[in-house]
């Protein structure tokens, strides 16, 4: 650059020019730096996902209407190319199940409530103009994609039995070393690889981001809850995922360079394999579900036009759930034998939880005691989530205890709390975030009408298909099985019928996406009013394609 | 900016890192925990020496036996007898007898636990053909012994008081490459 001389016209021009100069389709999208189209990448990617998954979980759910097989050896068949045995139909079964529990953690509510929501709205909300690391950014949503790509490929190749990984999300060892042998297990377990690299460097850049590029005069005592909620959840990313890669390096080392570290003929124990999982395991169902606290606050103080009641209470409670979530997870492992001090331990240390998750339901309710509220869609979806969330979390009390999950262990009523907490919790809280914030991505309004129609489906759908598990659960129906006595046939047809009710609202939904985004109303920059004071609503919508060129300043 | 971005990015990295690192160190760590508490079944190991100093109650104990083996190791194995009745801290000496039904010498060795699993710690052995590989001729038959004792321990301990029978558990792998040292510590 030679010229020094401009006028101030031409500087304007120049920036205006800068701040609305989209790069061309492949490189706006493909090789994006930009942390709004990677959150958007990233939100296409997870409701994707969760259409497989969803579909996934539609034929197990088929199968299950009625006692007896159906379905499965004519699916096996038609994913063989050959007449399937029975053994390979209840292996296709396992393989169901492995898909969809995989799919859904990894490849939607992860992606669609950090990777998407995350990268949106994080830097709009400190006041930032992008992340710290684009690039890195773009290599996260990039590995996220093949490792998914990665996990369908492995459905194609065989896993032992027949095709298909089919070890369950937990990848227990010996099934998943001695018990399956071919490539599928090996594919799942470097997908499992992929997708956990892509979210530790996720972590890195979000806890850069927070720790560094935030606004002048936004302390972090000042940052939204829902900023709070990824700055806590980027911890537990960071400590629990290393652990996993670990014990599934191990898994490799076992299946194909005669290690031993969880074979007992060589002086291993499988239990191990089950501790370093659960150590991951279990911070990973916070890991789901802060980001959606964070949101669920964000919304509750916005649609009932006050400050959310007890701010630090609220971002310090997230962190003491982060921090007790590593101490508890041999609460999943009840039934390994463990001495009656050890369960005492972690009986009581799993009912600690409930104490920082009662101080964050009793807050909102208190957000919203005396508060101008207003029902909008965001608003309702809200709601339904600190409703379902609270049954969820229940039955999460009950189950912590080490004497009845003796009786409760690996049956429906599990299937059935944490379906509470993370089908009718996280994912409540992606489609009220989605709701709230739809307007301020694509610029256009979703039809409130179709928006509440959608809602009164879905939940209607969730809790026929989900609350019969309890009793299903209670009476000792065990998970994982394709086929159950006659004794349990009727719950399981209503929870199938309650998933045809699910999947009507889902469809709803996708009418309301599209038309929304063909012919909603255009949105204005602040559409909630004055009950939205963060900062995504000082800027038009959809915001700049470079925003806070120059830093806001919050007083 | 207090630090700059390379630098948090890089903490952050290195913590990522570290965890992998704990993963790892699991391994050996939950084997010395295992060992030291007897935890899931794990049995003590002790020498002749200190089992001398142990003395005999009249409580007795039932020990089952309980043999298996893994597919694809052509033995047959099995208890002589199914359960003895020794007093808590009496030493008794048990027989497990295996026979190599194949052409062919066979290499294998035996894992084993307790239940109930929280006995493991007071459950001692002082010598088990479980130590070391074994090799059979084929048609060989052999007499493996066990001796060992229950630490009267187990019944001032509130969690262990109460039991009245423990099963003793041995399944023998096959060993593709036989190693000539003993096996060098009871693994978990």
């Amino acid at each position: 650059m030679t010229t020094i001389a401009a006028t101030g016209a031409d500087l304007h021009a120049h920036d205006h020019h800068d701040a609305d100069h989209k790069p061309g389709f492949f490189a706006r999208w493909f090789m994006s730096t930009n942390h709004k189209d990677i959150g958007t990448l990233y939100l296409i990617f997870a409701i994707f996902a969760g259409v497989v998954g969803g579909a996934i979980s539609g034929l197990m759910r088929m199968e299950l209407a009625e006692p007896g097989i159906q379905y499965l050896q004519s699916w096996a068949s038609m994913m063989a190319g050959k007449d399937a045995s029975m053994d390979e139909a209840y292996h296709m079964w396992n393989v169901l199940i492995t898909a969809h529990g995989l799919i859904m953690v990894f490849f939607m509510v992860m992606p669609a409530i950090i990777g998407g929501f995350g990268n949106w709205f994080v830097p709009l909300m400190i006041g930032a103009p992008d992340m710290a690391f684009p690039r890195m950014n773009n290599i996260s949503f990039w590995l996220t994609v093949v490792a998914f790509i990665m996990l369908l490929g492995s459905s194609f190749v065989p896993g032992g039995t027949g095709l298909g990984a089919g070890t369950g999300w937990t990848v227990y060892a010996p099934l998943s070393t001695s018990g399956s042998v071919g490539p599928a297990v090996d594919m799942a377990i470097f997908s499992l690889h992929l997708a956990g690299a892509a979210s530790i460097l996720g972590a890195i850049n979000f806890i850069t981001t927070i720790f560094n590029m935030r606004a002048p005069g936004m302390t972090l005592h000042k940052m939204p809850l829902f900023v709070w909620s990824v700055l806590v959840t980027a911890f537990l990313l960071l400590l629990a995922l290393p652990v996993l890669a670990a014990a599934i390096t191990m898994l490799l080392v076992d299946r194909n360079f005669g290690g031993a570290f969880f074979d007992a003929s060589a002086g291993g124990d499988p239990v191990l394999y089950q501790h370093l999982f659960w150590f991951f395991g279990h911070p990973e169902v916070y890991i789901m579900i802060l980001p959606g606290f964070g949101i669920i606050s964000q919304i509750v103080a916005t649609f009932s036009r006050k400050p959310v009641f007890g701010y630090l209470g609220m971002a310090y409670a997230m962190v003491a759930i982060g921090v007790v979530g590593f101490v508890v997870w041999a609460h999943h492992m009840f039934t390994t034998g463990m001495s009656v001090d050890m369960k005492m331990y972690f009986t009581a240390a799993t009912m600690v939880i409930a104490v920082p998750t009662g101080i964050k339901i009793f807050s909102w309710i208190a957000t919203m005691w005396g508060g101008s509220v207003s029902f909008k869609t965001p608003m309702v979806w809200a709601m339904g989530f600190i409703f379902m969330f609270t049954v969820g979390g229940v039955t999460g009390v009950v189950l912590a205890n080490g004497g009845l999950d003796d009786n409760l262990h690996d049956t429906y009523y599990v299937v059935a709390h944490f379906h509470y907490v993370l089908s009718l919790g996280a994912v409540f809280s992606l489609f009220a975030g989605f709701y709230y914030w739809f307007g301020k991505m694509s610029g256009r309004h979703l039809n409130e009408f179709l928006g509440h129609l959608h809602f009164w489906v879905f939940f209607i759908g969730v809790n026929v298909l989900f609350f019969p598990m309890h009793f299903l659960g209670n009476s000792g129906m065990p998970r994982r099985y394709p086929d159950y006595p006659d004794a349990f046939a009727y719950w399981n047809g209503v929870a199938s019928m309650g998933y045809a009710i699910m999947a009507v609202g889902v469809l709803i939904f996708f009418i309301n996406v599209f038309w929304s985004l063909a012919a909603g109303r255009r949105a204005e920059e602040n559409y909630w009013g004055e009950g939205a004071t963060t900062l995504e609503w000082t800027l038009s919508s959809p915001p700049p394609y470079h925003q806070f060129e120059t830093l806001p300043v919050i007083k | 900016m207090a630090r700059s971005n390379a630098k948090v990015g890089l903490m952050a990295a290195a913590i990522a890192i570290s965890m992998v690192g704990v993963g790892f160190a699991a391994v050996p760590l939950y084997r010395i925990f295992c060992q030291v508490t007897g935890f899931g079944g794990t049995t003590m190991r002790v020498d002749a020496a200190q089992a001398a100093t142990v003395v005999a109650t009249q409580k007795p104990i039932v020990i089952r036996f309980d043999a298996n083996q893994r597919d694809g190791l052509p033995w047959e194995f099995k208890p002589e007898r199914p359960t003895d009745t020794v007093s808590i801290g009496a030493k008794d000496m048990s027989i497990f007898i295996a026979k190599n039904l194949s052409n062919e010498p066979v290499t294998g060795t035996a894992t084993f636990n307790v239940t109930p699993e929280l006995a493991g710690k007071y459950f001692n052995k002082i010598q088990c053909f479980c130590f070391t590989e074994q090799t059979l001729q084929p048609g060989q038959q052999v007499r493996m012994p066990v001796l060992y004792y229950v630490d009267p321990k187990i019944m001032s301990d509130p969690e262990t008081k109460d039991i009245e029978e423990i099963t003793l558990s041995y399944t023998f792998y096959p060993v593709e490459n036989p190693k000539t040292v003993d096996r060098a510590a009871e693994g978990s």
